[in-house]
């Protein structure tokens, strides 16, 4: 029992150890993908973020609308409903934008980036492309690292705005909150401050999630089974590294 | 080909759909008057309590920010606080004998310094001190005033 116990956590400081050498080597690489090939990363910057944006436009609308109907009817309470926009813009820009985005990217991105790379490992695209001389680290993982990298502070601020409309036609058009105190009483409040801590968090998430999909995609068993269980635990761990990870901006931000 | 070019062209409108939600971040929600050093002049002024004034509060006359608080710092020296504020250099026609107090925006708003108007033919200009000023209100200090004078009253 014991035993176990201290190979499973050996194992894991060594998992642990070898995303970081892996992530090392995505980033010696990168610049040299961005110079040489910079068209394979468009073309990833396209799948990440492009393709990702409905679904980050939609979820957003609908959760600056929550925002707006909860901090009308808690706001109005103490007869502080002009502050809906203070609170809108403050959940959206710290937490939320950031947050959801990134749990959206790992559904949405990251799958698709897992399941891909670990096809082509199950297919043997990635030994053919070694036979060929060409490192699938620089050919595959790398434009694709780097592209839900650029993608995901794009997709966290368009996130943060949409959610400000959302917020907006729930508290202002429907509501009847003063627009002219919605914005005012944001712009008094918000700090410049407040939206790097939001833009970095966004940073971070996406180099976070970007690295655990292309991470589990290349060390997916190479069987259907094996590309489906790391499909999934690229969810999972993504899901779980972004919370820890944002408590720990966060703590250090106040 | 003319799958690159709309891959490329979805990239570059998500790219600038991006931006411009930064720059919207950036301007739109945020008070986005700045004032860098260099269209603004810096001044002065020492208070006998700053009550909770913060950096970047807004420095007001009239009700029109003009201007905002870079510094706020405890001299150990003369034994009050000394605070550093900026002020926009359109408006460079303020008489030096203008009086600075710390006034509250609402009922429980933030602090910011209210400039009023002197008489004098002279202009504030970079580096002067405002000589009139009027401390924050505390407020235990103002029920506390109230009760004495009660007091004082009745006997």
């Amino acid at each position: 029992m014991l035993r176990e116990t201290w190979y499973t956590l050996i194992d894991f400081v060594r998992t642990f150890g070898a995303l970081q050498l892996f992530f090392l080597r995505l980033l010696i690489n990168a610049p040299t993908i961005i110079l040489r090939r910079s068209g394979l990363v468009i073309k990833q910057v396209y799948n990440a973020g492009a393709l990702s944006l409905v679904i980050i436009m939609v979820c957003g609308l609908f959760v600056g609308g929550v925002l707006g109907l909860q901090g009308y009817s808690n706001l109005s309470k103490f007869n502080a409903e002009d502050s809906v926009g203070t609170f809108a813009a403050f959940s959206l820009l710290k937490e939320l934008g950031p947050v959801i985005t990134a749990l959206l990217f790992a559904g949405r991105a990251g799958t698709a980036l897992a399941s891909e790379i670990g096809l082509m490992k199950a297919t043997d695209q990635l030994s053919a492309m070694e036979m060929m001389a060409i490192n699938p680290l620089r050919r595959v993982l790398v434009p694709r690292f780097l592209g839900g990298v650029i993608s995901m502070p794009f997709l966290a601020a368009i996130f943060s705005v949409v959610g400000l409309f959302g917020a907006h036609i729930v508290a202002v058009n429907l509501l009847g909150v003063d627009p002219g105190a919605f914005w005012q009483q944001m712009q008094s409040t918000l700090d410049i401050s407040d939206i790097n801590e939001g833009i970095i968090k966004s940073f971070v998430f996406g180099v976070v999630a970007s690295l655990l999909a292309v991470w589990e995609g290349y060390n997916a068993v190479p069987t259907a089974e094996g590309v489906s269980r790391a499909t999934t635990r690229t969810v999972v761990i993504t899901a779980i590294a972004v919370l820890i990870i944002d408590f720990m901006i966060t703590a250090s931000f106040i | 080909m003319q799958q690159t070019r709309s891959v490329e062209l979805g990239t570059g409108l998500f790219v600038l759909l991006g931006m411009a939600a930064l720059f919207f971040l950036t301007t739109q929600t945020t008070g986005s008057d700045n004032f860098s050093g260099n269209d603004a002049y810096t001044v002065t002024a020492r208070f006998e309590n700053v009550g909770s004034l913060k950096d970047r509060a807004p420095v007001a006359m009239s009700g029109v920010t003009i201007g905002r608080v870079t510094e706020v710092r405890f001299d150990p020296e003369a034994l009050d606080a000394e605070v550093t504020f900026v002020i926009d250099s359109r408006y460079d026609q303020i008489p030096d004998d203008s009086d600075a107090s710390i006034l509250t925006a609402g009922l429980l708003g933030s602090q910011y310094i209210g400039l009023q108007a002197g008489g004098s033919e002279f202009y504030l200009e970079e580096g002067s001190e405002i000589q009139f000023t009027q401390s924050a209100i505390v407020i235990e200090n103002l029920i506390s005033k109230y009760l004495f004078s009660n007091d004082s009253d009745a006997e």
